[in-house]
């Protein structure tokens, strides 16, 4: 059960930071993956597919949900011939990004891609994508008030 | 009577043909890009993506530029193209308070915990026009501080720990949330679904009648505790993959309206609230949505009924503007035959009225 939940924690943390990048990204991070080791043979368990999904947000932010409108989601699973299956899932209608998505989510579940794949393709993405939040926090950062006193008169 | 009237058709599509070359304007000038329109008319998309209630920016710029600009024909066709697509599902709700944020202010408290951060903002700018962003304008790239790790929580969460605050309406696990877009609206409506509808509501008709309160039509002391804009992570429940996926980051703007106590003798007084959500970023909107929430509540709290902004089955009627603008625009539609038979129904009356008006003298005469 431990080992379960370890793994969904793993293919979670994989999937919040595929769901940032772009499909060329992952692309190419998979190119460089197959340099060092082919990847297995695998096939789409469901071909891409866009629909929505409904956003809800919470009334006052922590009190009951409400429906707040939707987004476009694309979504698609991948199995490998060991079979492994990946699911896909990623906001906007890039159906090609989901794929890789379910790829990867396919391959960290791999006992012996598992380790490859977070090595050469979500690490240095979750990298890239710290150094852009980076940036935007420290922007952010410099736009924060500073209050000072006046101080009038002689005192 | 039904009269078949036919022959429009090649006018039509003449007029469709001349709409696409005018949307085009001069060929010299060149095309604008999708990616355009989402980077430099950022708000612009924003809205689109709010009042067509679909979260999809290279949809809503799309829209923009079918419409030539005109964002109510844009949120309409941003409606329509949600009806082609199927629902997988739900997502989790997004938790605000782990919000990245690219701006918060609190217009209630100055030292509140992790400090009052401006962000890109148009308030305090002097609202002249710049002739320098006219061409080939290259702003400077922003400064940078050393970013504070201390948390930053909700201000209606730092008055809540004393109590001076109504807590948010919980809801039980699992209880079910209201849709309008799949049930018909009725009266009374509960919160969650005037929410949804103010949500996607016309920004226009909202700032009104959240105007409306300020001015005495439901007044209710609003004060800004907080508004927030910034990253937050949407999950869903995948059922395939059994458990909830990350779906990537939307940004979103949330305004906490702090207003006048209620206490009863049972109850301590205590401030209570309204509440602001909405896609992108859209402070005008969001606190106009959290005005009209509050004024909403009036009949909960047991506050009299008498303004517009307080009346739900007012404000949720006339909040939308696809319907709205569908019901006003089809009076321009062919309406022969009504107005014909109207035509008939006036002549009819205007004979009766003036056979009434003769002299009897004058008739005796004639007969």
């Amino acid at each position: 059960m431990t080992q379960h939940n370890n793994q969904q924690a793993q293919r979670k943390a994989a999937m919040a930071v595929l769901a940032h990048a772009e499909a060329g990204e992952i692309a190419a991070r998979l190119r460089n993956l197959a340099l060092e080791s082919a990847l297995p043979a695998h096939q789409d368990l469901r071909a891409p597919e866009n629909g929505l999904v409904m956003l809800r947000g919470r009334v006052g932010g922590d009190g009951a949900p409400f429906n707040l409108g939707e987004a476009t989601v694309s979504r698609a699973a991948v199995r490998l011939a060991s079979g492994e299956v990946g699911f896909g899932y990623t906001l906007g209608r890039d159906g090609e990004k989901a794929r890789l998505i379910a790829l990867c989510d396919a391959l960290v579940q791999s006992r012996d891609f598992g380790g490859l794949v977070e090595r050469s393709v979500i690490a240095p993405l979750r990298e890239q994508l710290m150094v852009k939040r980076k940036q935007a926090v420290a922007e952010t950062a410099a736009t924060k008030v500073d209050f000072y006193t006046m101080v009038r008169g002689e005192g | 009577m039904y009269v078949a009237v036919k022959g429009g058709e090649r006018a039509i599509e003449n007029a469709h043909r001349l709409l696409a070359h005018k949307r085009r304007g001069d060929q010299r000038v060149a095309e604008v890009t999708l990616n355009q329109i989402s980077e430099q008319l950022g708000l612009a998309v924003d809205r689109v993506m709010s009042e067509g209630s679909l979260y999809d920016r290279e949809l809503a710029a799309l829209a923009i530029k079918q419409a030539r600009g005109d964002l109510i024909e844009a949120i309409f066709l941003v409606r329509a193209f949600r009806a082609t697509l199927p629902r997988f599902g739900t997502s989790e709700p997004v938790d605000t308070g782990a919000m990245r944020l690219q701006r918060r202010v609190s217009a209630t408290f100055k030292d509140i915990p992790g400090g009052q951060i401006l962000g890109p903002t148009f308030d305090y700018t002097h609202r002249l026009l710049d002739p320098s962003l006219a061409e080939g304008f290259v702003p400077e790239t922003p400064a940078t501080a050393e970013a504070s790790t201390a948390p930053t929580p909700r201000v209606t969460d730092i008055l809540g720990r004393d109590g001076l605050i109504e807590s948010s309406p919980q809801a039980e696990d699992g209880a079910s949330v209201g849709d309008l877009t799949r049930e018909p609206l009725n009266f009374p409506a509960e919160r969650d679904l005037r929410l949804q509808n103010l949500a996607r509501g016309d920004e226009g008709f909202l700032l009104a009648m959240g105007y409306s309160t300020q001015r005495g039509y439901g007044r209710n002391h609003p004060f800004v505790g907080e508004i927030r804009f910034g990253e937050v992570e949407v999950e869903f429940f995948a059922e395939d993959a059994g458990f909830a996926v990350p779906l990537g980051a939307i940004e979103l703007t949330e305004c906490q309206m702090v207003n006048q106590f209620k206490g009863s003798a049972t109850e301590a007084p205590c401030f209570t609230r309204g509440y602001g959500l909405t896609f992108g970023q859209s402070e005008r909107k969001t606190m106009s949505m959290a005005l009209v929430d509050r004024a909403l509540r009036a009949r909960e709290l047991g506050e009299e009924v008498r303004a517009p902004a307080q009346d739900e089955e007012f404000v949720m009627s006339h909040s939308d503007n696809v319907q709205a603008t569908g019901f006003v625009e089809h009076l321009k539609l062919p309406h022969y035959v009504d107005f014909q038979s109207e035509l008939g129904l006036l002549r009819k009356l205007r004979q009766e009225f003036a056979e009434s008006n003769t002299p009897d003298a004058m008739k005796e005469a004639a007969e």
